[in-house]
């Protein structure tokens, strides 16, 4: 591995300032995971790392009971988000991506927002972070600035972050009544693979426990970036949501993505997984729904 | 850059010069001379290089070893008595044929731990969950989580008689034995 210096700053500003002192030599890191696996190959030789891991706060995780906002800090390992009761209980579109993402080994030290900036098409952990609507929170040379999660990206291993800006925490707002969610990384094996396709589907229905009143739909591996049916979620608002609507959504959803044709599968198969997925997502986000709506 | 890290390892304190770009797995094999963490892919595919660090098994060719910084670190060689009695699940896995070659073991032993000292009773799934980053060639990985079922078992219950001696000062368990895992064997 070329040797670089790995330099720890205490704070944010800290940190941002090392990077103007060092420009494009320099390259942040947290858990490493992307990076590390990166400079060993040979694809980046950054001359200084970093490492934001000692930064306090920044792996901070809690909803705010007052507002219902919920905040994660950058980083927050998926490992962490895996095991939090309060992500299992109350965003279980979070718990299925990142539960899945690697290995327990991977986890313990991925971050989310590692994840996030890294931008690759395949990133588990983005899409349930755009389906619940989330907000980027960023910090650079230029002060601060926020960001929605599905604007942060501009094609493979490319953001919107200008350079020496800093990722510190993803916001998700209060959740409303009657919300379900629900996320499948498909492929041949769930763990150790990048997904063949990411389906992720977040459905909120009226006090009638079926008319949609917001959908969305977020696919992985289905473009350049991760991104949104939006005509399939158009489909589903404000409609009585049944198993043939979510069908219908499915074979909107799988022709509004850019599938591709690659190594790892064929844009026909691709399509037909997400025609199928959309649907089984869908159901499960209502069976979500009407469990609260017993327990309640 | 050159510069001094200390941290526990195995149980014992130490303090070493390292180089920034150096990755845990390179301090611990080719600086320290433990070579039972192993070496796989490099890439963190393989869980060959598995060790515990501060209680979360972790891919030692992707963390740095300035990031151990301290911090406890346990690998293969903390498990074993100096005594040569093994650690409940180095037995287990002899014991139900966990090994062939034997590459992966230390990876596998190390994740299983994580995951016992949590939780000794956790079940299947979660064994394949937290073992899923483990590659085996050779076991076809049944013998492997029949290994640690049996010594899942056998470590809930040390802890129950730990428990039990906890109450009767006089007793010396195996648990209280296996505290002494500090020393180094190599
Ligand atoms: C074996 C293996 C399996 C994997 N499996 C999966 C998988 O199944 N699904 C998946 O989605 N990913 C997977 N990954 C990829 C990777 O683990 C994740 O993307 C992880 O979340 C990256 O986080 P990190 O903290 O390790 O990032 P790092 O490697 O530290 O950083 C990644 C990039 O983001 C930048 N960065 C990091 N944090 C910040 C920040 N706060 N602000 C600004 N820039 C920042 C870095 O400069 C770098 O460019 C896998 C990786 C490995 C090695
Ligand atoms: S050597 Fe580290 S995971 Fe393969
Ligand atoms: S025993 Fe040979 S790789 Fe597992």
């Amino acid at each position: 591995m070329k040797p670089f210096t790995l330099l720890t700053p205490a704070t944010v500003e800290e940190a941002v300032a090392l990077f103007g002192q060092h420009k494009e030599t320099a390259r942040y890191m947290a858990g490493g995971t992307d990076v590390i696996v990166k400079v060993k190959e040979g694809w980046m030789g950054p001359d200084y790392l970093i490492n934001l891991k000692k930064i306090p706060g920044l792996n901070d995780l809690h909803k705010n009971e007052a507002t219902g906002e919920l905040s994660i800090g950058a980083l927050v390992t998926h490992a962490m988000l895996e095991q939090s009761l309060l992500i299992r209980n109350a965003y279980p579109i979070i718990y299925d991506a990142v539960s899945n993402i690697g290995s327990l080994q991977v986890r313990n030290m991925g971050t989310i927002g590692g994840n996030l900036i890294n931008a690759v098409p395949s990133a588990d952990g983005a899409i349930p972070l755009i389906a619940l609507d989330g907000t980027a929170l960023l910090v650079g040379p230029d002060g601060e600035r926020s960001v929605m999660v599905k604007d942060l990206f501009v094609k493979p291993y490319e953001t919107v972050l200008t350079p020496g800006e800093i990722l510190t925490r993803i916001t998700i707002p209060a959740q409303v009544p009657r919300t379900g969610s629900a996320y499948i990384k498909f492929g041949r094996r769930a763990a150790m693979e990048l997904p063949l396709i990411g389906i992720g589907v977040l459905l909120v229905v009226d006090e009638d426990l079926s008319t949609c009143t917001r959908a969305r739909i977020c696919l992985g591996v289905a473009g350049p970036t991760p991104l949104r049916a939006v005509k399939a979620e158009q489909m589903l608002e404000g409609q009585p949501v049944t198993s043939d609507l979510l069908t219908g959504a499915g074979k909107l959803a799988a022709e509004e993505s850019q599938v591709r044709d690659s190594v790892r599968g064929q844009a026909w198969h691709r399509k037909e997984m997400i025609r199928v997925q959309v649907r089984r997502m869908g159901l499960r986000c209502l069976d979500i729904i009407n469990q609260k709506a017993r327990q309640a | 850059m050159t510069k001094t890290i200390s941290f526990i390892l195995n149980g014992d304190e130490i303090s070493c010069d390292i180089q920034d770009h150096w990755t845990l797995l390179h301090l611990l094999r080719e600086e320290l001379g433990l070579i039972g963490t192993k070496e796989g892919c490099g890439n963190g595919e393989c869980g060959a290089c598995t060790v515990i660090v501060d209680q979360l098994a972790v891919n030692s060719c992707l963390y740095l070893a300035a990031d151990v910084q301290g911090k406890q670190v346990q690998t293969i060689e903390g498990l074993a008595v100096h005594t040569g009695s093994l650690h409940p699940i180095q037995q287990s896995f002899v014991d139900n044929g966990g090994i062939q070659c034997g590459f992966c073991t230390p990876g596998m032993i190390m994740s299983a731990k994580a995951l016992l000292d949590k939780d000794p009773k956790a079940d299947q799934e979660a064994v394949k969950h937290a073992l899923a980053g483990n590659i085996c060639r050779c076991t076809g990985y049944v013998q492997i989580l029949d290994s640690v079922a049996a010594a899942g078992r056998q470590m809930a219950k040390n802890q129950g008689e730990g428990a039990a001696a906890a109450k009767d000062p006089g007793t010396i368990t195996q648990q209280s034995m296996n505290k002494k895992a500090g020393e180094v064997i190599t």
